[in-house]
């Protein structure tokens, strides 16, 4: 993985063609992150906050093992903890690594208005540029996740970067080095949809894990990062993962249809004013005899 | 009033746009880049709504719609053709100028309403809410430029001394005779003289 995995596919707020969109894509990066092997030690959240130079992050205690309750401009991979009661009685602890979803459609790139502010690479990995950041918060709103955090200092918005800075030189993210369970995986999407579909045959056949599944989005396009879940037709359960997330159709609406019709609609309206002027002329008041005093 | 509202609105709609277009972004540099722009958007949005708030309460009986209204409305045709004899004759404000007053203070009010929920929007923790003040933020954005475009048109090229009035806060006699008959009157009616309409 050398720097040509950071040329750009897409940039958000663009007026014009981007060079190089719809170019033959080389290896798309990808983190697999499987639950069933999470034990909740936090390593990674530590390797992420050190990597990235992000300072403490305040937090309030809500009596589980979960550090905060969601990610913060500062503090961008969190383990979500869950208690799951199960069918039969019993239950289990549910932890999952929660952080940018990287995906091939992103909904923050979409909303953003800002040239450059948001891009995605030709390995899939979607980057916040802050220097371009105007700090509207609209890709709050068009993220499925709920991921992006706005610092109120900086007026900018922050969160996970899958190590855009590691990848590009060679190595893996911060969390996947620091995992000591090996449950964090980091490589081609196809290598680690491989495996993921390997782990998920292992669970259904040993562990009797009927529902165990691969989640990799397709209404976002398939995501940079994906999850084996002990149980894919739940995924809320694992501190509220979206079971069908995609762009809204509010954000779409807003986008698309919306602009050329607002766009449209202003346009006309001024050739309108324009056309009624040179049809009809001003009006003309009658400077006249009738000025009387009672 | 009229400057305060008319000034910020202009703001609001040139910062409003280069966030609205990728191709109108470049907006946002005439105003002090990005960063800037959308800090100060909101602000001079509450500003707005201010000097919309107080025209409402300085107006908002003047602004009924009447039988006057009605029966001129009937004439609308006449009106924008240019031929205004034909007109009956109706108070201080007619009644697209009535309908352009009720746009801008209810698109006001649903501007300020969604622009506080897209302000804060870190804060905000119900998707829909994010979702649906973005919605309304531009469905009403789009309505009052498009109010905005009418009104000012109306005011500076179709109809001559309309600009003037909001300058000198004043309109003459035969101005006011033609275009406001009843107001007149009643204004006549009372004392001689000039009187002031904002």
């Amino acid at each position: 993985m050398s720097q040509a995995t950071l040329r750009v596919q897409k940039i958000s707020g663009h007026a014009g063609s981007i060079p190089g969109e719809g170019t033959q894509r080389e290896e798309q990066v990808c983190k697999l992150v499987d639950t069933t092997t999470c034990i909740g030690c936090k390593a990674c959240e530590i390797a992420c906050q050190e990597w990235n130079d992000l300072p403490f992050a305040t937090t309030s205690f809500d009596n589980t093992y979960q550090t905060m309750p969601h990610t913060e401009w500062n503090f961008w991979n969190l383990i979500k903890f869950n208690e799951h009661p199960k069918a039969d009685g019993g239950f289990m602890w549910l932890m999952r690594k929660d952080q940018c979803m990287h995906c091939a459609d992103p909904g923050c790139l979409a909303a953003c208005p800002s040239d450059g502010a948001i891009v995605q690479y030709a390995n899939g990995i979607v980057d916040f540029q802050q220097d371009h950041c105007i700090g509207c918060g609209y890709c709050i709103t068009g993220c499925p996740f709920d991921i992006p955090k706005f610092n109120p200092t900086t007026k900018k918005v922050y969160k996970c970067t899958l190590c855009s800075d590691r990848v590009s030189n060679g190595l893996e993210p911060a969390c996947i080095k620091a995992c000591p369970t090996g449950c964090l995986h980091f490589g081609t999407k196809d290598d680690m949809r491989d495996l993921a579909q390997k782990r998920v045959e292992q669970l259904r056949e040993h562990y009797g894990f009927e529902n165990a599944g691969v989640y990799d989005p397709p209404g976002v396009g398939g995501t940079g990062v994906i999850y084996v879940l002990h149980d894919v037709t739940q995924p809320e359960a694992y501190g509220g993962l979206p079971s069908n997330p995609s762009i809204s159709w509010a954000v779409r609406l807003w986008k698309t249809p919306l602009k050329y019709l607002g766009n449209l609609a202003m346009l006309g309206g001024l050739i309108g004013v324009t056309l009624h002027y040179l049809r009809f002329g001003p009006k003309t008041v009658k400077r006249d005899e009738e000025e009387r005093r009672p | 009033m009229h400057w305060i509202a008319g000034l910020s609105y202009v703001y609001l709609l040139v910062t409003g746009l280069a966030f609205w277009s990728p191709y109108l972004f470049w907006l946002s540099d005439l105003v002090g880049g990005g960063p800037v722009a959308r800090f100060w958007h909101p602000w001079i949005g509450v500003v707005w709504f201010v000097a919309v708030f107080w025209m409402f309460t300085a107006w908002r009986r003047d602004m009924r719609t009447t039988d006057a209204d009605r029966a001129w409305a009937q004439h609308i045709g006449d009106y924008i053709r240019n031929q205004d004899e034909n007109l009956p004759p109706i108070g201080r404000f007619n009644i697209g100028q009535k309908q352009f007053f009720w746009v801008m203070f209810y698109g006001g009010i649903a501007l300020l309403l969604s622009g506080v929920v897209m302000w804060f929007v870190n804060d905000i923790p119900w998707e829909w809410l994010r979702h649906s003040a973005v919605l309304v933020h531009v469905v009403s954005a789009l309505l009052t430029i498009g109010a905005f475009i009418i009104h000012v048109y109306m005011g500076t090229a179709m109809v001559r001394g309309g600009f003037t009035s909001i300058i000198r806060g004043e309109v003459s006699g035969s101005w006011a005779r033609m275009h406001h008959r009843l107001w007149y009157e009643q204004i006549r009616g009372g004392r001689p003289g000039k009187r002031e309409g904002a």
